[in-house]
């Protein structure tokens, strides 16, 4: 065992000094390799700690929302839809929700307005979400005025700011009484956005649904599991598009490390004759070039992951945000969870330190095979 | 000191990192806990669907509660969620007729 | 040297060495010879280039085998002996002297020394010792850590010979050694090659070079012509 480590040791020290002698190429290699690594683990790692925030965070959305469908276009709901959907087994509390866009042409964004069901907001007043106070400057006790539907500008007094730490679920909203949201969008009495029911058993919610698209045809039941799972598609889709616009590149970075790896030069193989000739066997060789490749392919690995955990978690993945996020005026400020998925870690591990590592080997096996005596000649 | 010692000990200090990264992910993702339990808690006082990670347009801004027919949606069952509604088709439990 | 087991004489029996064999470019290097090497000995195979004492040494030294016939170590067949244990006895038998010095380049003076121990997993840092010890006998103890190729010919090849004994063979093998040397540096190589004799190493030099196969220390001259040995 002693031995073995030995011998292991003094191939890596070899191998080391033998890398040692292209310091620039080597170290290049490493750092284009390590730069490989570093994007692919950190769309991994971004994409996967939303994916599980948005799973997390969302988990409390209602379970089943029921949007009325005219001509194949969301409608408001009219309030008699509650009491036409009769009595359904499972269904423990069902109402009206009241929200929508406003587009503000003063900084070019949408807000989201929205009547809170379990909060009293006083008429003229409202509570605007982190991203909107940002924007436009707002505190508590500013004014915010906006133009209704009706063309008359309506003047709002900010009662208060949502906590900035949920700006992920809240930087875009605002927060005002069931009258003003009527007169401002000019939405009459007896009409809802869409009907929220609240289904405490899972098990039933298919037959809720099923039930709600029999007795009320021109609806549509969404459900949170649709939801979570659009969520879900959502950030696997833009991983994936990540992952397409870095493909050129890997692509790029493939044939080069395996150029650079598997192509055996004149003088690697002179060297690996000498090695034969002065007493090296040839799984000696091929040990020494598979310490060759790990040595490379672990440092940047390990790098590249290091990086990307810091770009991720520590600067809020500054360098590819707007790529993954899509573009939003009313940017969320946030920092994801750290979160790190052991068998992503394993995936990107496999896929980066084994390929190389093989290459290098490959072509060696070729060369070792072959007689020593060729450094004779 | 050995390259190879050298070595060992820069390839066991990057390792040492990585564990760190995961006691970090550990510790850091239990703290934020209460952050999530209080942005859940607002979730559901406020019944919200989705995340203000896009907020261009309503079909980004709530994909979820996307029209039946929105730009760039392929299919009716497609919950929107632009411009990937064009790549992606419905989950298979959607597309099954009703 | 010290401690080591004493060497045992070397027998080629009818040996051949074909290149290319069977095709249209098929060349007999070696057309069968029977030879006798007293180990504790000096022994200069001699001949015009081509003559096969290359292929000869090669095949002695457990770096090719012959085509037909049989080379012995002592009672040991060594020509039909498996990769793993001709790799075995290049290592432990035999020290190797190139023409070309086949050091490798970029690698220290020290490591280049070091690499035929390097696979049997002794202890390194005497490898290491015993590495230094060798480059200072040789007058090369301030140039351990040079790169190879700053070195000088003569320089070279004495690091050349540290390699071949470091891991301390009972029989050395030279290929043209002085072939890229000048006359000074030549008859500096056979006072080392003297000097090894004394310590009942068995040498086996080919060389085509007067300096060589005339030095006083040579015990026994070969002289090959076209495979075979003309005595």
């Amino acid at each position: 065992m002693k031995r073995l480590l030995r011998r292991q040791a003094c191939l890596l020290d070899f191998t080391l000094s033998s890398l040692a002698r292209r310091p620039g190429k080597n170290l290049g290699l490493l750092l284009v390799y390590g730069l490989i690594v570093f994007l692919l683990a950190s769309v991994m790692l971004f994409t996967d700690a939303l994916r599980s925030e948005a799973r997390q965070v969302l988990a409390r959305s209602p379970e089943i929302i029921l949007q009325r469908v005219v001509a194949g276009r969301h409608a408001l709901i009219p309030a008699g839809y509650l009491e036409r959907m009769g009595r359904i087994r499972g269904v423990t509390a069902r109402h009206g929700r009241l929200w929508g866009y406003f587009y503000d042409p003063a900084v070019q964004a949408n807000y989201t307005l929205l009547v809170p069901r379990n909060r009293r907001i006083a008429d003229g007043e409202i509570v605007v979400g982190a991203g909107i106070a940002r924007t436009r400057g707002l505190d508590r006790g500013d004014f915010l005025t906006l133009r209704g539907s009706d063309g008359t500008a309506r003047s709002f007094r900010v009662a208060e700011r949502l906590e900035g730490e949920s700006e992920l679920v809240s930087s875009d909203l605002i927060l005002l009484s069931e009258a003003d949201f009527r007169a401002f969008f000019g939405v009459p009495e007896g009409l809802y956005t869409d009907l929220v029911l609240t289904v405490r058993n899972p098990r039933e919610l298919r037959k809720v649904a099923e039930k709600l698209t029999l007795r009320l045809p021109d609806t549509r039941p969404i459900l949170r599991d649709e939801i979570l799972r659009t969520y879900d598609a959502i950030f696997g889709w833009r991983q994936g598009i990540v992952f397409v616009l870095l493909a050129g590149a890997i692509l790029a970075f493939v044939i080069f490390a395996w150029d650079k790896a598997s192509g055996l030069s004149a003088e690697e193989r002179r060297e690996i004759g000498i090695l034969k000739a002065v007493g090296w066997e040839t799984s000696d060789v091929i040990r020494m070039k598979f310490w060759e490749g790990a040595v490379i392919s672990l440092s940047a690995f390990l790098l590249g992951y290091l990086a990307a955990y810091a770009h991720v978690f520590y600067t809020s993945a500054a360098l590819f945000e707007p790529v993954l996020k899509g573009w939003a005026v009313l940017y969320p400020e946030f920092r994801p969870l750290p979160r790190v998925d052991g068998l992503q870690l394993a995936t990107l591990f496999f896929f980066t330190v084994f390929p190389y590592t093989l290459a290098t080997i490959v072509p060696i096996w070729r060369a070792a095979t072959t007689d020593p005596d060729q450094v004779m000649r | 000191m050995r390259p190879s010692a050298r070595f060992a000990l820069f390839i066991g200090l990057l390792t040492t990192l990585l564990s760190l990264s995961l006691l970090d992910a550990g510790l850091r993702g239990g703290d934020a806990g209460d952050r999530i339990a209080r942005m859940r808690r607002q979730v559901e006082a406020l019944e919200l669907t989705d995340l203000a990670l896009f907020t261009e347009a309503r079909y980004t801004r709530n994909p979820t509660q996307a029209d039946w027919f929105t730009p760039f949606q392929d299919h009716p069952m497609a919950l929107e969620h632009f411009p990937s509604g064009s790549l992606l088709q419905p989950p298979a439990l959607l597309r099954r007729p009703r | 040297m010290n401690g080591a087991p004493a060497m045992e004489v070397i027998r080629l029996q009818q040996v051949k060495k074909a290149f290319n064999q069977g095709r249209p470019n098929e060349f007999w290097a070696i057309r069968g010879v029977d030879l006798e090497l007293e180990p504790g000995r000096i022994t200069v195979l001699k001949g015009p280039s081509g003559s096969g004492k290359t292929t000869l040494l090669s095949m002695i030294g457990c770096l090719s085998r012959p085509t037909s016939g049989r080379i012995l170590l002592g009672d040991r067949i060594l020509s039909g002996l498996p990769e793993r244990f001709m790799t075995e006895e290049r290592r432990r038998t035999f020290g190797f002297i190139f023409q070309q010095f086949n050091l490798i380049k970029g690698l220290t003076a020290l490591d280049n020394v070091m690499l035929p121990g390097c696979p049997l997993g002794g202890d390194h840092r005497a490898l290491r010792q015993r590495a230094r010890e060798l480059l200072g006998r040789f007058g090369l103890e301030d140039r351990a850590a040079s790169r190879v190729e700053w070195l000088s010919g003569g320089e070279a090849q004495r690091t050349a010979i540290a390699r071949a004994l470091i891991n301390q063979p009972r029989c050395l093998i030279a290929d043209e050694p002085t072939a890229n040397l000048d006359s000074r540096l030549s008859e500096a190589f056979m006072e080392i090659v003297a000097g090894l004799r004394e310590q009942g190493m068995t040498v086996l030099l080919t060389s085509h070079d007067p300096l060589v196969y005339d030095a006083p220390v040579v015990d026994r001259v070969v002289a090959m012509h076209d495979g075979r040995v003309v005595d």
